[in-house]
């Protein structure tokens, strides 16, 4: 009866071929390590984020009467209310957590190599929106914080020459942040930009298994089948889709299939995630302040700013090499140069070797370098700027981009160590 | 790369126990998002019981109430229409009020506290209309009838205590809630002795 | 290169560590969520001291009532002075426009005060009002100058005055600030003082966030589960990497 069901659906639309190629008999490299775990983490916190959002919907009031109000509704009238807005917020930041650890695992590995380059351009849009997402998201509470901060981030398009006070007042849609403003972010936080991010987020994982998983020793798992036998090869043991081996021509090396053995391993990761996100949402969900503002239990005050306004944590590297730069337009110039030189990653590394750990001295010290600098200038970010931490900043927006043109200067002719033949 | 044999028994022991504790975690995670559906304490305060001052209540007049966003009706019944209330037991659906429709305090021929005094949601049983009060002139829907309510909806037709009439589309007696005298002149409506 | 720069980042996290302190050091406040005695007795301070000026237009008197386990009746007759129903929300008659012309400015809302400004600032802030005839209230504070409002708990505290010593300092004799002290005029001693101040406190810090309590024992059913869960997911796992390895 099942079997029968399961046939008719078949022929009318290939379920389980589709599952087959891109679940069962997707081969994935054997030797994924904690790094491999942000992915599928960060399709747990979209999730996360889709399913508590619908449901902050039902009780938000967009606008900006009713908005600040309607989160204290949400957080003290609604059953569960708490939990759901907290875990919302918690997960804005721990999307980020993941989606950084996730990026800085491609940066380790030369995931973003060829012929991985569009794979990481998807991923860079994705990026993008959740970026745009998050300021979005963050208006929504109406705090002064919100309100704010959202005002600084706006502004940052009014150094565009020419056109940026008009741009400014067409984003707003009102001479300050009004509820105009209010309502077509929210529009846009709960519609277009999930949308976008899920369609993004498909096309990242179409074009992933595509090209095959890259892995942390940077040595592709599909090769020429010329005949040879293999010693000792884990993959004989399984099937894999013959989309992969090309009906014969390619020998897959050293890959499992992806179910059941790392769905089992993924949910290890799951939980173990879980347990921290879970104990920021019950305990901390503040985040110390980082989280969720200490100001933004304030309804939004056009009138009056707070002390000391910072950006979410997420924003804060972007946003001190912003303030790091003297003049207006090339910091905002610069910001926007920081996440282009990442999108650009593909070619300016021209090393042939994808893993920091065959490449050279120099490369594992760059990119040292390069988390230094981005922790540092997140951490500079959330201070206020004085002389002082201006001038840090300043150090640190450099080697932040010195990154990128020692890269691409040092990769071309790099003294790589040599490659195993076999997975580790 | 063991080549041990596989101990299916424990994989499959792993495998069902690992889901089922999943599982029971979905159904956890579910909790809050299915909980947060419930009347919200902003909807359980409008909820909360209401208070009517009945001392200006006239002989034969109706009060109209807002409880829980319906319209509460108290009537105060007459001597002559409560005289009616006996009279047309055949040509009612359920006279004896076995249906559920009301506490058990007014499970009686009047269908309320005290005989005169007569509160009752005023919401039709059949499609959720509010019925119209005829204090005279019933005798052109039922015959014989001086008073009752007339749903201008679909036509149903309830006497002084609203006991439906048979023949007319609603199925059951207008509905009576939870109510209490605070005092003679005070009606408590939404909670009586049992739930305060 | 790299020692250089891990010192200079360990210089910029402890300069921010310094950064985010107040200019006056802050008093540790005592909070207790689960003294509900202590945040009964905070309840009544702030209606009887607070409630004339401030609201918490976003708590609702039942709110207080079911989490302070004070019975509806009772709470109405003791504490629910501006309410006409038990679900009302913690609000005065006031009116808003006056009272930004008496005090400069529209006083807060209080509801999410211990949000904004965090306990210990809150607990330091009600006991450092002092006289200063220069002021409009005939006081000021060390936490808060300048600020807009009067000391409405001097009946209880004394008149507070900033209290010096005449010390040597390099040789110099100088006044010092030795703190506030008070000239016993109030209703209570500095420790009952400081302990009202505490149970006020504590009762906003519990305003702030009502569900604290819940949040953090469902928060250890919840890791507890996630405990047992990771020991099954990851026997799991070892079973079928077995294959692998």
């Amino acid at each position: 009866m099942f079997k029968n069901f399961m046939s008719w659906i078949e022929y009318r639309m290939p379920f389980m071929e589709k599952m087959n190629l891109h679940v069962m008999q997707y081969p994935a490299p054997k030797n994924f390590n904690f790094w491999y775990f942000f992915g599928s983490l960060a399709m747990l916190v979209l999730v996360n984020q889709i399913l508590t959002g619908i449901w902050l919907t039902m009780n938000f009031v967009p606008s900006a009467e009713g908005a600040f109000a309607s989160v204290e509704y949400i957080m003290r009238d609604v059953e569960y209310g708490w939990l759901l807005r907290y875990m919302h917020s918690t997960g804005a930041s721990a999307f980020f957590v993941v989606v950084y650890l996730h990026m800085l695992r491609g940066m380790m590995y030369g995931s973003y190599q060829k012929p991985r380059e569009l794979l990481w351009i998807f991923g860079m849009l994705i990026f993008l929106v959740l970026m745009a997402e998050a300021f979005m998201g963050y208006l929504l509470p109406w705090g002064q914080m919100s309100f704010w901060g959202a005002q600084v981030i706006i502004s940052i398009f009014g150094v565009i020459p020419v056109i940026g006070d008009d741009l400014t007042l067409w984003i707003r849609g009102d001479y300050v942040i009004s509820g105009a403003t209010l309502n077509r972010f929210f529009a846009l936080h709960v519609i277009a930009l999930p949308l976008v991010l899920v369609v993004l987020v498909f096309l990242h994982i179409i074009a992933l298994h595509e090209v095959g998983s890259n892995n942390p020793d940077g040595i592709d798992v599909k090769r020429e089948n010329n005949g040879e036998k293999i010693e000792n090869n884990v993959s004989d043991k399984f099937t894999f889709h013959q989309y992969f081996t090309k009906g014969g021509k390619k020998i897959i090396v050293d890959a499992i299939p992806f179910h059941p053995y790392y769905t089992v391993k993924d949910i290890v990761g799951v939980v173990g995630f879980l347990f921290i996100f879970c104990f920021v949402i019950f305990f901390a969900p503040e985040g110390g302040g980082y989280f969720l503002e200490p100001p933004n239990f304030e309804p939004a005050n056009p009138m009056k700013t707070p002390d000391h306004i910072a950006p979410v944590w997420y924003f804060t590297p972007f946003y001190a090499i912003l303030r790091a730069v003297p003049d207006q337009l090339f910091g905002a110039i610069f910001m926007f140069l920081a996440i282009l030189f990442l999108a650009l990653l593909p070619w300016l590394d021209r090393c042939p070797v994808r893993s920091v750990r065959y490449r050279s001295t120099l490369h594992k010290a760059n990119l040292v370098n390069f988390c230094i600098s981005f922790v540092a200038l997140g951490v500079l970010g959330v201070l206020p700027a004085t002389p002082f931490y201006t001038l840090l900043a300043q150090i640190f927006s450099f080697t932040y981009f010195a990154y990128f043109g020692l890269l691409w200067f040092y990769s071309k002719n790099e003294k790589t160590k040599p490659l195993p033949v076999r997975l580790s | 790369m063991s080549n041990a044999p596989v101990d299916h028994g424990r994989r499959r022991f792993l495998t069902i126990a690992t889901s089922v504790v999943g599982g029971v975690g979905a159904i956890g995670a579910a909790v809050p998002f299915i909980a947060s559906w419930n009347p919200s304490e902003k909807a359980k305060q409008a909820g909360a019981a209401v208070t009517a001052d009945i001392s200006k209540l006239e002989d034969g007049q109706l009060i109209r109430v807002e409880w829980r966003g319906k319209p509460v009706w108290i009537v105060k019944r007459t001597p002559a229409m409560l005289e009616t209330l006996t009279n047309f037991d055949d040509k009612l659906r359920d006279p004896a009020s076995e249906d559920p429709q009301q506490p058990d305090y007014a499970k009686n021929t009047h269908r309320s506290k005290k005989p005169e005094i007569f509160v009752a949601v005023g919401i039709c049983t059949h499609l959720g209309c509010s019925p119209t009060y005829i204090m005279k002139d019933f005798e052109a829907q039922v015959e014989g009838m001086p008073s009752g309510f007339f749903c201008p909806c679909h036509g149903s037709t309830y006497d002084m205590a609203g006991r439906v009439f048979s023949g007319v589309p609603a199925p059951k007696n207008l509905m009576i809630p939870p109510y209490m005298f605070v005092d003679d002149t005070t009606i408590l409506i939404g909670e009586d002795e049992g739930t305060a | 290169m790299i020692k250089t720069l891990f010192t200079v980042l360990a210089l910029v996290v402890s300069s921010a560590a310094i950064a985010a302190g107040s200019t006056v050091p802050l008093d540790k406040a005592p909070i207790d969520l689960t003294d509900k005695e202590s945040l009964q007795r905070g309840a009544r301070i702030f209606q009887n001291y607070c409630l004339g000026c401030h609201q918490m237009e976003y708590q609702r008197y039942s709110r207080t009532f079911r989490d302070l386990g004070i019975p509806d009746d009772i709470g109405m007759e003791t504490l629910g002075f501006t309410a006409n129903k038990v679900g009302d929300h913690i609000k005065n008659a006031a009116p808003k426009a006056d009272l930004a012309n008496w005090f400069g400015a529209a006083p807060p809302d209080l509801s999410n005060v211990a949000r904004v400004r965090g306990p210990d600032w809150l607990y330091t802030y009600m006991r450092s009002f002092y006289v200063d005839p220069s002021r409009p209230f005939g006081v000021n504070n060390e936490v808060f100058p300048m600020v807009g409002m009067p000391h409405v708990l001097q009946e209880l505290q004394g008149i507070p005055y900033k209290a010096t010593e005449t010390r040597l300092v390099d040789g110099v004799p100088t006044e010092v600030n030795v703190g506030i002290k008070t000239d016993g005029s109030g209703e209570l001693s500095t420790e009952e003082y400081d302990s009202t101040v505490a149970d006020l406190v504590n009762y906003l810090e519990y305003v702030g966030e009502p569900s604290k309590l819940e949040s953090r024992s469902l928060g250890v059913k919840v890791l507890i589960f996630l405990g047992i869960f990771f020991i099954f997911a990851f026997l799991l796992k070892k079973e079928y990497w077995r294959d692998v390895h």
